[in-house]
């Protein structure tokens, strides 16, 4: 026993020596869209470059197969150390009245260095992904929800209501995954899974047609006209009687044919991205959605689904609700968490001039790059990342699940998995950085 | 580093002191049994007068994992009330009914608790319940992993697997999960709700496995006991919050035939039907049973008056009740195939008939249990209040006049149906300390916690003696955690993070062959993603996980 754990250690210790040299990876988690999938094969060559060789989707390949860059830290644009990058972002930071710390691409542990270097120095928060995310959290904390979670979905799901989205634009193997999976615990035929297509024009449907080759239902709107449409189905789930004969191109008769098959299934699951309902108020569709779903409990069951989860949106709330108490967006610049999801928003800090600097957290994907502002900028990107304008100071950081460990939370805000190291790199963590930085103005407290 | 504490009176019932002046002395965190020949003292702390007690113990309070995040999300306007600005020593954050995680640790601190429980890891959200655990600090932690609703143990009692392979199973699921014991939430009835089922009682088939709560609950009380894990099976009833269900209660603790078991928040599982509103008080059965049971031991979960939030796994029971949660919002789960969560906010009036009676209740049970080895202080931290009450829990419990005067103001219709004012029972400082020291390290396995004996953590509370027994207990003038002076006059001067205690039985390691064929058939994670490492809890430099000792397998047992 104690052997078998001394050789356990050692072929570890063997594992982590070997980053530099070439190999082959399994079980790998990609952090790249909230589904989380951590069945992936990654192939690395001896220079670090990878390889997705089984299970990778379009936007896995798009995240582990960008060619390996190192920058080097630069202030104004001229390479300079890291220390002296490090030095002066903590410069920009300690004459900073209201710094904005924003963008917060991140997994836990570096989310945890974000909200320390916040706390210590009044700084404002926000996710790059908020405009979306708040929607649901205004729904949450108005009326609150009930949902589900993948695993839940895989095994249960009879009807699947898919409102204003395709799902695999942001989620590709949502369907291969939860839907179209063969076995289910529950002794469930899947194929005969039925998927129904709610709002959006044009919606590439293919996902949802069974392996048999059975089309999904597709009931098409404009999504500004989503508030009528899912309002018409919760009043029909409610057993109420409409006047009208067709709401937003979509005959009642439909609508009322789906509140049936809704109350008829025995586990049906309703889902929505928050971030394509781009419209004023959405939130109150998607109240409605959530309210529907509580409705179809009286009798049945049913669970929604908000889909989310990229750029460690998921992640940033949830460590910042516990250490602070509060989801996205809060401040501290009254030297307590402070949450206001109107004031303190990335586009309005800058705008009213209110932020007089940007600390930008972007380690995840090269192309979310900050707003453009005339406040002193420091940028704590991807390798990868180009910048339209050249910030006051940006420093390269690791990605996480590629050049460092990390924990990321899933679409479902349940699970959250380990990310694994997958090469030897030079670049340092985002903690890292934010803890030199903290150190530097030597306000830290434990 | 030798610090001497001089002279206080000591309350130590792990050995039997019941208010004895004497020495203590702590070298490097531990307590000795006196200095070496010669050896200097470093440190000396005059404490004659003063009270001294272990650093207290709160074996169940909800202070970590996803369902008090969703608390904590869910009611920015309770925070609102409560904020708390950054100070020399503490990082800011918010209190009342769902604190974060740093106030949590340091207002736990402050009231002279050393550790506290998470009562409800989901396995599936282990990790993020050591996450939050991770960043409270002052205190030492620990979880109980939840198991009966989760479809693996459901699908092999519904094979009939044998008694060791599902004893292997929960012990690999305490490895995974880093818990140091094991919690059921309505047994089977999680479960049974993702199949339409709205209550679950004792003898009621699950309708797709085919499985009662009571073969759930004989099957993991007999597991947890086969496994030589200290703490017996955490039992969060069926039929919660529902008239009549302390026949339920009643017939669980029957049910277990003899293995130890705890009930967690009884006061929400001791309600009869009697009387015009057809909801009256079970205490006086459930005490007798308690007393007579000497397998059985339980929490109260006190409710106290005002407004909190209750975050609980059993969401077919949240469901039920969501209706009745104030303000009106409520947030439910169904959870990986492995349980779920329902989150409901409360406020809990006296001026309500149920309520009332609901604070009679627990009272009653307090006070007619006879034995405080097997009867533990909670309020079920946030669902009966939150944990800042406890000064004034432990003042009812000790002060008649202050407890009738209380009881005067309720609802009169819930006054009638409660026999509190003619109890004159007052609970004794030795009472107390037994409740929230001596009895919770014995009952969570805490060997070396919970009391002053040679060689054990110095994490020691010392208080001014004060007939007011709730002043006396929110400020203590010293808490030591593994020997640092952490809090003087009620108030943080040193932070420390506090470890993780665990268990870690022994089993047979091929139960894990027919676990991963079950991850990888069905789930959406591989396996071994999902045990947490100690490395995650240790990380940032923060934790330390302890092994505490757990007298390891019985013998395979036919």
């Amino acid at each position: 026993m104690r052997l078998q754990k001394r050789v356990k250690i050692w072929n570890e210790r063997i594992r982590m020596d070997n980053f530099a040299q070439a190999g082959t990876i399994e079980t790998v988690t990609c952090p790249f869209c909230g589904l989380l999938c951590d069945d992936l094969t990654v192939q690395r060559d001896s220079a670090g470059n990878l390889k997705v060789m089984d299970k990778g989707c379009a936007r896995s390949v798009t995240f582990f197969e960008r060619p390996i860059a190192t920058p080097s830290p630069r202030i104004q644009g001229k390479p300079v150390a890291l220390q002296e990058a490090i030095a002066k972002a903590a410069e920009i930071l300690g004459n900073s009245r209201q710094p904005l710390l924003a963008g917060l691409g991140t997994e836990v542990f570096g989310m945890r260095a974000v909200m320390n270097l916040a706390e210590s120095n009044r700084a404002t928060l926000d996710h790059m992904n908020s405009n979306g995310f708040m929607r649901n959290i205004h729904v949450l904390q108005n009326s609150g929800w009930f949902t589900t979670t993948l695993t839940e979905v895989r095994n249960r799901v009879d009807l699947l209501l898919v409102i204003g989205t395709d799902i695999i634009s942001l989620f590709p193997r949502f369907f291969e995954r939860e839907i179209w999976n063969k076995e289910t615990m529950f002794e469930q035929d899947t194929s005969q899974r039925e998927v129904v297509y709610l709002g959006g024009r044009n919606i590439d449907t293919s996902a949802g047609v069974s392996p048999d080759g059975r089309q999904p239902d597709v009931l098409p709107c404009d999504l500004d006209r989503l508030p009528e449409v899912v309002a018409a189905l919760r009043a029909l789930i409610l057993g109420k009687k409409l006047h009208a004969t067709e709401v937003a191109g979509i005959a009642v008769a439909d609508l009322e044919k789906l509140s049936q098959r809704l109350l008829a299934a025995k586990y049906s699951v309703v889902t929505w991205a928050a971030a394509p309902l781009d419209f004023p108020h959405a939130e109150l569709t998607i109240q409605n959605i959530t309210e529907l779903v509580i409705a179809l409990n009286k009798t049945t069951r049913s669970a929604g689904l908000p889909l989310g989860g990229s750029d460690g949106d998921i992640s940033a709330n949830q460590v910042s609700a516990w250490i602070s108490g509060y989801p996205m967006r809060n401040s501290y610049a009254r030297n307590y968490p402070d949450y206001d999801p109107y004031l303190y928003s990335t586009s309005r800090q800058l705008e009213s001039g209110e932020a007089d600097s940007l600390f930008w957290v972007s380690s995840i994907n090269p192309e979310r790059t900050p707003p453009a502002t005339n406040v002193p900028t420091v940028v704590f990107g991807h390798a990868s990342m180009e910048l339209a304008k050249e910030p006051e100071v940006f420093i390269p950081v690791g990605t996480p699940g590629v050049d460092h460990k990390g924990i990321m939370f899933r679409s479902d805000n349940v699970v959250s998995l380990p990310l694994q190291q997958l090469r030897s790199h030079t670049l340092p963590t985002l903690s890292e950085v934010l803890r030199a930085i903290e150190q530097t103005l030597q306000t830290s407290v434990q | 580093m030798l610090i001497k504490l001089s002279g206080g009176t000591i309350y130590d019932p792990a050995h039997g002191i019941d208010g004895k002046v004497k020495d203590i002395f702590v070298r490097d965190g531990r307590i000795v049994e006196q200095p070496r020949d010669g050896e200097r003292i470093d440190q000396e702390y005059n404490l004659s007068g003063k009270v001294v007690m272990a650093g207290a113990i709160d074996m169940h309070t909800h202070i970590g994992g996803g369902k008090v995040n969703i608390a904590r999300t869910l009611l920015p306007e309770d925070h609102r009330h409560d904020p708390v600005a950054h100070s020399e020593l503490c990082r800011s954050g918010c209190g009342h009914a769902v604190p974060s995680t740093l106030t949590a640790g340091y207002r736990y601190a402050e009231m002279g608790y050393t550790a506290g429980f998470e009562p409800a890891v989901l396995p599936m959200n282990a990790r993020q319940a050591h996450l939050e655990m991770g960043d409270t600090p002052m205190i030492d932690k620990g979880g109980y992993a939840m198991l009966g609703s989760d479809d693996l143990f459901l699908r092999m009692l519904a094979a009939k697997q044998d008694q060791n392979a599902i004893n292997d199973y929960v012990a690999w699921t305490i490895a995974a999960s880093q818990g140091i014991g094991i919690k059921v939430v309505n047994a089977g009835g999680i479960s049974a709700f993702k199949f339409n089922q709205r209550f679950l009682d004792l003898d009621e088939q699950n309708s797709y496995y085919g499985i009662t709560p009571r073969e759930v609950l004989k099957t993991l009380a007999r597991a947890v006991h086969e496994l030589g894990v200290p703490h017996p099976l955490h039992v969060h009833g069926n039929n919660l919050g529902v008239p009549g269900n302390v026949e339920t209660t009643l017939n669980s603790m029957a049910g277990v035939e003899g293995y130890p078991m705890h009930l967690t928040h009884i006061q929400f599982h001791s309600y009869g039907t009697e009387g015009d509103r057809k909801f009256s008080s079970g205490a006086a059965r459930i005490a007798e049973a308690i007393n007579k049971q000497k397998n059985i031991s339980a929490d109260v979960g006190q409710i106290l008056f005002g407004q909190t939030v209750t975050a609980s796994g059993d969401q077919m029971s949240q469901f039920r009740n969501a209706g009745a949660g104030s303000p009106h919002k409520s947030v439910c789960m169904d959870i990986e195939c492995d349980a779920g969560c329902g989150v409901v906010p409360f406020k809990y009036k006296d001026e309500n008939f149920v309520n009332a009676l609901q604070w009679a209740i627990g009272l009653e049970i307090f006070l007619l249990v006879d034995d405080p080895w097997r009867i533990f202080l909670t309020t079920d931290h946030p669902n009966g209040a939150p944990f800042t009450s406890y000064p004034h829990l432990i003042k009812l419990l000790m002060d008649k006049s202050f407890r009738n005067d209380v009881f005067g103001r309720l609802n009169l219709d819930a006054q009638k149906m409660s026999t509190l004012a003619s109890i004159d029972r007052e609970y004794s400082l030795y009472e107390i300390a037994i409740m929230t020291r001596a009895g919770a390290a014995k009952l969570v396995g805490l060997h070396d916690r919970g009391h002053l004996g040679t060689g054990a953590a110095a994490d020691i509370t010392v208080y001014t003696d004060n007939a007011d027994r709730e002043k006396m207990f929110e400020k203590p003038d010293y808490v030591f955690k593994d020997g640092q002076l952490v809090v003087k006059d009620g108030k943080i001067v040193k932070v420390v993070w506090g470890a993780t205690h665990t268990v870690k039985p022994e089993f047979d390691r091929s139960i894990e062959k027919e676990i991963k064929q079950y991850f990888d058939k069905y789930h959406t994670v591989n396996m071994e993603h999902m045990k947490v490492s100690s490395d995650e809890i240790e990380g940032d430099g923060r934790g330390k996980v302890l092994v505490q000792e757990c007298k390891g397998r019985r013998e395979k047992t036919a």
